[in-house]
């Protein structure tokens, strides 16, 4: 009989195998990510020089490279990392929250949302700023985050815990019905306030400052610091919640810290570049085929993965046509979309 | 010990168990025993903690099972549902060592004892030669005995590579047989006899199996319609008449003349009493 006639001995292992792999996973994508950040801002109509840029001997109101660098170009390319890197990482943990690959981080209706807070701003003509912040941002944020608060009261509401179905149809429902009252204002909006809105739809990272980023910073942080703490509890989730409740997960809480993160993330990265799709999937699937599943390793890796695949995507967005710039959320479901097909054909013939 | 008193449970109107009182003694083997819908699955997610009783309460060693942090809970209760489901692909190997998650820290990374156990554990339920497999490609029987090898790892305390203590341990199992070839069958309950016998584990299991329980289980606990119609020694439950009015089927109950045991053999099927 297999495996039950004699106890079986203790065979000796390197124990470190897990860590030094954590390691190495961290630090090759973490420089992947510092290297594209910083490589992707000498790309442009002035051609600059990234050993002048940090040149200790000149100073800064002299070096034009460093002002160019530092100033201009700078912003967008961490407006791409910090967008890239929410969108990515939140899509990560609800594809685990819902157990379906197929989930992205607008699954759950925060695109829908958000577009609809800033068609309203932009048809209403609203003032542009609010305390400082764009108007467009402030409302697409509160767009995504009602939203999701929407989803999360739906499926709250019937059962002691959390339904994740009831989550993915509220969600998939609410994206239609959004986008039916975002095509009903857009009927009603003058062409030049729709063709500004359609414009935001399609993502851009031109920033301008690092004003917006610091605003997006304490969501997106405040998200990252809970997602450090969840990949152990996701991979059980994604054993079904019985499985995990039994393994010692407090189930209700991981979802609940899992959403509100995600959503936190997904509001604040939507606020800063527009609804840009496809790298909340393509950026997991694709880590998960380098890295293997453990969420220890799928959600640090994609997070940098994610942001440098949206700094890249940005610096084509930029050049390609130049001196014209290509939205760039055509650029990443461009590249995306194909992609992803190949992988759905892929997955479909291994299993 | 761990106990269900006077435990009813609802899922919205419909009552599905009604005022059932269970004691499992401290390392005995007890078999649940029903027809379809008769509760058996819902019973052992109560006795999990995994539902709350819209009635009555669970205690495990006296301390109610859904007032507990689930992470303490987890580490003296391990549950095996009758069926795992996967979106994303992870390897045997990294199922049976999530069975170590109520042992570690918020950061903490599994350690040498940790996959020495895990190893241990697939030797034990006959999986070492899938350990690199992706779980999503295994029959239904290989994964049931993935997970209980995930289930088990939870118990080890992994702070000594010695023999354990001998604290009270819970394995609860939905249908662990329910997919394995006769072997495995076999296998299992022989694994299940020895956890009980020597590491003192308290075993819950339920099963359509009335020979195998019979020959396993010290005590059986049979139910129908929610209600809990029968509790005792295999031999005193398991008669013609309470197997008959149970599951509505007429049986021949035998002893085998090789090994002693109880053995249920359906002769025909009654007409329901509606």
């Amino acid at each position: 009989m297999p495996g039950v006639s004699a106890l079986p001995a203790l065979r000796p292992i390197a124990g470190n195998h897990l860590r030094r792999r954590l390691w190495r996973i961290h630090l090759g994508f973490g420089l992947l990510a510092l290297v594209t950040c910083l490589c992707a801002p000498l790309v442009g109509s002035t051609n600059i020089d990234l050993g002048r840029v940090f040149d200790p001997t000149l100073r800064f109101a002299e070096n034009v490279d460093a002002q160019i660098f530092i100033i201009a170009r700078l912003p967008r390319a961490l407006a791409g990392a910090l967008v890239g890197a929410s969108l990515a990482a939140a899509g990560v943990v609800l594809q685990a929250l819902l157990r379906n690959p197929l989930a992205t981080p607008f699954t759950l209706g925060v695109s829908a949302g958000a577009s609809l807070g800033a068609m309203l701003v932009i048809s209403l003509g609203l003032p542009l700023t609010v305390l400082g912040i764009p108007a467009v941002s402030l409302a697409s944020f509160t767009g995504a985050i009602g939203a999701l608060a929407i989803v999360y009261a739906l499926a709250t509401m019937r059962r002691q815990g959390l339904s994740t179905l009831v989550l993915l149809l509220a969600g998939v429902t609410l994206n239609s019905l959004f986008s039916a009252i975002i095509l009903f204002v857009q009927f009603l909006a003058d062409p030049t306030q729709t063709f500004q809105a359609i414009r935001w739809v399609m993502g851009n990272l031109d920033v301008g400052t690092y004003r917006p980023l610091v605003w997006a910073l304490p969501p997106i942080g405040a998200a990252f610091i809970v997602f450090a703490r969840l990949p152990r509890a996701l991979n059980l989730l994604t054993l079904g919640a019985d499985n995990a409740a039994t393994r010692g997960v407090d189930v209700l809480r991981t979802q609940r810290l899992a959403f509100v993160s995600a959503s936190l993330a997904t509001g604040a990265a939507v606020a800063v570049g527009g609804p840009i799709g496809f790298i909340g999937i393509i950026i997991p699937h694709l880590v998960r085929l380098l890295v293997g599943a453990d969420h220890r390793l799928v959600l640090p890796a994609s997070a940098c993965l994610g942001a440098a695949f949206l700094i890249v995507c940005d610096v084509g967005a930029r050049t390609l046509l130049s001196p014209m710039e290509l939205p760039v959320g055509v650029i990443t479901a461009m590249l995306g979309g194909p992609f992803f097909l190949w992988l759905l054909v892929s997955s479909h013939r291994r299993s | 010990m761990l106990c269900a008193s006077s435990i009813s449970y609802a899922y919205g109107d419909a009552e599905v168990l009604h005022d059932i009182d269970l004691r499992v003694e401290v390392g005995n083997l007890v078999g649940i025993l029903g027809p379809n819908g008769s509760g058996k699955t819902t019973l052992l997610k109560l006795l999990a903690g995994l539902l709350t009783p819209t009635h009555g309460h669970v205690t495990l060693d006296g301390i109610e099972v859904t007032r507990c942090a689930r992470q303490e809970v987890a580490k003296r209760l391990a549950m095996v549902p009758q069926a795992t489901e996967l979106a994303f692909d992870y390897t045997a190997f990294d199922i049976v060592l999530m069975g170590r998650y109520p042992h570690l820290q918020a950061f903490e990374l599994e350690g040498p004892s940790d996959i020495n156990i895990v190893r241990r554990m697939l030797t034990l339920t006959g999986t070492s030669h899938l350990e690199d497999r992706t779980f999503r490609t295994l029959s239904g029987g290989e994964k049931q005995r993935v997970v209980l090898a995930s289930a088990l790892a939870q118990f080890d305390s992994g702070s000594s590579g010695t023999a354990e203590p001998t604290t009270n341990r819970v394995l609860l199992l939905d249908e662990p047989t329910s997919s394995l070839d006769l072997a495995f069958q076999l296998a299992t309950a022989e694994l299940l006899g020895r956890l009980n016998e020597s590491q003192a584990t308290t075993v819950v299991l339920c099963t359509h199996d009335l020979n195998l329980a019979a020959g396993l289980c010290r005590e059986l606990v049979l139910l129908r319609d929610g209600k809990l119609v029968a509790a005792g020694e295999p031999a005193a439950v398991l008669t013609p008449e309470t197997v008959g009015a149970v599951f509505d089927v007429d049986v021949d109950i035998r002893c085998h003349p090789a090994n002693g045991r109880v053995s249920v053999i359906p002769v025909a099927r009654r007409a329901r009493p509606s």
